[in-house]
């Protein structure tokens, strides 16, 4: 695979105000995504992985400007877009979009499939007409329905099916790179299958790079090249996936991993599970040091002082820990 | 090895405004003392309306058509509304998907986990408060005492969830139904509850029912599973006959579709095709038989009984008649 970087997150924070009383006065900062930097080369997928909470879905959210990011670099094909308007952000909005979590309240119900996937096309001025709607016939038997469902409404899809519309109107505007965000945990097991692979086929097809953000461990691992470990709004680990999945360094990603249940009786049995004690701190003003001090088995007194640093170990195994 | 639960042909359906969903199609289990049993299948194949029927808290528009439940000696199927109540929350317990929506939020953790006490045992209020505390420590809540006068709020999903068990678990009840009790949690707090729900099963000697979608997770708590498709048991047998020897061609695609994490040669995953069958008007004959690559033109107009496959494992499907073309199994590594 050629190894050209298409996207590189410098220092990315996300903070957002907490704000009391009646005239706004602002007391705090959840500090969702806090000092986050990697790279997603082209044509790779990139996993995001992390309970709730731990900024993964924000992160996704502020690489592609739904939020206006507090500090740091968003560099997309050598620009950064940081601090671009949305008049400026307009053409790259046609380079990038996102496949959302919830497929039942990511398409609105008033509108047809057809306006929802050509919706897009219309604010970009893509295409009309017959043009517009032989694009929107082809993207759904891309996706695997056919061009009879386009006058449809969206309750009239099962849940894999709206999934599929949505993919559909991210393909709309023939985007480089798209976020995944939680594509498939909404959907039943035997369904959740049939997203992946179509995920990989169109990726192969149109040579799209992924931001997968899950927290389901194990198909992570199955779609991603390399996988990144958040943890309260720091990235503790990055690695390629196997070798991450076998060779975990950070204590977090260790436990993150061990926890995953394996389908097959007998290594449930013989499994030694790491179960972590207690719950994850609150994002609101942090303590110094490593975020997951608290919960750590390796704990030192330098883990309460000093934030490790986000460092290369070898072969591109990224760690932030003061074991390493 | 005792029995606490025999359900036999139950058959439970929804009366909408569009027909009958025939939700529970005839299944038929039991379950011993001591013994915890995974039922696993999709949205809609049945598992949870099976337990629901058990508990007789179907909606009001669900009714159990046919069949009876035993329990314990007694029939539940006959049993009075009253009569009903007394067996909820003291000889069967239940914990529901759902932690968030599950606690009243206006009464507090305290109020709500003495009820059943105050209510089945009609144990002194101050006794129950303290049974309460006793119970909140062993689900692992830290601070038990200040913890009580709590409101659900202020209380984070997993504790929620140990607060739900203990809950279900305060009365020792004989059976313990736990409805997808970890979807809702991340993956590390999933860890913790399913450790205590094993530790519990020593501690306490109840009998689980855990349904869910995961099967990871009953590969981890149960000795035995159900496998459910479009109303009906498919498949039943030890945790290892599943895993290792399954005989039906859903289990297969259910083994298949998930990725294992242990694997690290990249292999395409391999889904079910289709949809689930739709229940108002079930199909004739196997309702897997319109997603299965072995279906057969039998599959399509007769429904196949269960097949004993090997000792206290079934299969139904027609593959395993004597007569049926040998299909070697594409999963279940090791034959045992």
């Amino acid at each position: 695979m050629e190894k050209k970087v298409l996207i590189s997150i410098k220092n990315l924070k996300m903070y957002f105000p907490i704000k009391k009383g009646l005239f706004g006065k602002q007391v705090s900062y959840v500090k969702a995504v806090d000092d986050v930097s990697f790279e997603i080369m082209k044509g790779e997928t990139l996993g995001l992985v992390g309970e709730s909470g731990c900024g993964k879905t924000t992160t996704g959210r502020t690489i592609i400007k739904l939020y206006e990011p507090t500090s740091g670099h968003i560099i997309y094909d050598g620009v950064d877009i940081a601090k671009f308007t949305p008049t400026q952000m307009l053409p790259y909005r046609k380079k990038m979009q996102m496949i959302f979590q919830d497929p039942y309240a990511s398409l609105n119900p008033r509108m047809t499939v057809a306006d929802i996937i050509g919706e897009a096309i219309d604010i970009h001025k893509l295409m009309t007409g017959k043009e517009r709607m032989e694009r929107i016939h082809y993207l759904l038997n891309v996706v695997g329905l056919n061009s009879e469902h386009a006058n449809r409404y969206p309750h009239e899809f099962s849940g894999g099916q709206r999934q599929r519309i949505g993919i559909a109107r991210a393909l709309a505007v023939q985007p480089e790179f798209i976020i995944c965000d939680e594509p498939i945990s909404a959907l039943d097991v035997s369904i959740q299958a049939q997203v992946v692979n179509m995920l990989e086929d169109l990726q192969r097809d149109f040579g799209l790079t992924y931001l997968f953000i899950a927290h389901d461990l194990s198909m992570v691992k199955h779609i991603s090249n390399r996988v990144g470990v958040m943890y309260l709004g720091k990235l503790v680990e990055l690695a390629e996936s196997n070798e991450l999945y076998t060779k975990p360094l950070h204590p977090y990603t260790q436990a993150l991993l061990s926890a995953i249940p394996i389908p097959d009786p007998e290594e449930a049995l013989s499994k030694k599970r790491i179960v972590l004690e207690g719950e994850i701190p609150s994002p609101i003003d942090p303590p110094p040091g490593c975020r997951f001090k608290g919960r750590c088995r390796y704990a030192k007194p330098i883990c309460a002082e000093q934030d490790p640093e986000f460092k290369d170990v070898g072969g591109g195994h990224m760690v932030a820990c003061h074991l390493y | 090895m005792e029995r606490l639960l025999e359900i036999k042909n139950l058959k439970t359906s929804f009366f909408t405004h569009v027909g009958e969903v025939k939700a529970v199609r005839g299944v038929s289990f039991h379950l011993d003392k001591g013994e915890a049993l995974g039922i696993v299948g999709e949205s809609g194949s049945g598992k949870s309306i099976t337990m629901m029927s058990v508990m007789r808290l179907l909606a009001d528009n669900g009714k159990i058509v046919d069949g009876e439940i035993w329990f314990n000696g007694r029939d539940l199927v006959k049993l009075s509304e009253n009569e009903m109540q007394k067996i909820r929350g003291n000889e069967i317990g239940m914990i529901f998907q759902d932690p968030m929506t599950s606690l009243n939020p206006v009464l507090t953790i305290g109020d709500q986990l003495t009820e059943p006490l105050l209510k089945h045992k009609k144990m002194p209020k101050d006794k129950a408060i303290e049974r309460a505390i006793e119970m909140l420590r062993l689900v692992g809540i830290p601070s038990p005492e200040k913890r009580i006068k709590q409101y659900p709020h202020e209380f984070s999903g997993g504790m929620r969830q140990r607060v739900m068990i203990a809950m279900a678990l305060i009365n020792e009840p004989k059976l313990l139904i736990a409805d997808e009790p970890t979807t809702a949690l991340d993956v590390t707090i999933q860890a913790q509850i399913l450790e205590l729900m094993k530790e519990l099963k020593q501690k306490i000697n109840t009998s689980i029912i855990l349904i869910t979608h995961d099967l990871g997770v009953v590969a981890d708590v149960c000795n035995r599973i159900n496998v459910m498709y479009g109303g009906l048991i498919v498949e039943t047998g030890r945790t290892t006959d599943i895993f290792y020897n399954p005989k039906h061609p859903y289990t297969w695609g259910r083994l298949r579709s998930v990725p294992n994490p242990k694997t690290l040669v990249k292999e395409r995953l391999k889904p079910i095709d289709g949809q689930p069958p739709d229940l108002l008007k079930p199909p004739a004959g196997c309702p897997f038989a319109p997603r299965c690559d072995y279906a057969m033109r039998v599959c399509m107009t007769h429904m196949p009984p269960l097949f004993e496959v090997g000792e206290q494992h079934k299969a139904a499907c027609w593959l395993n008649h004597p007569d049926a073309p040998k299909v070697e199994a594409p999963v279940g590594r090791r034959h045992v």
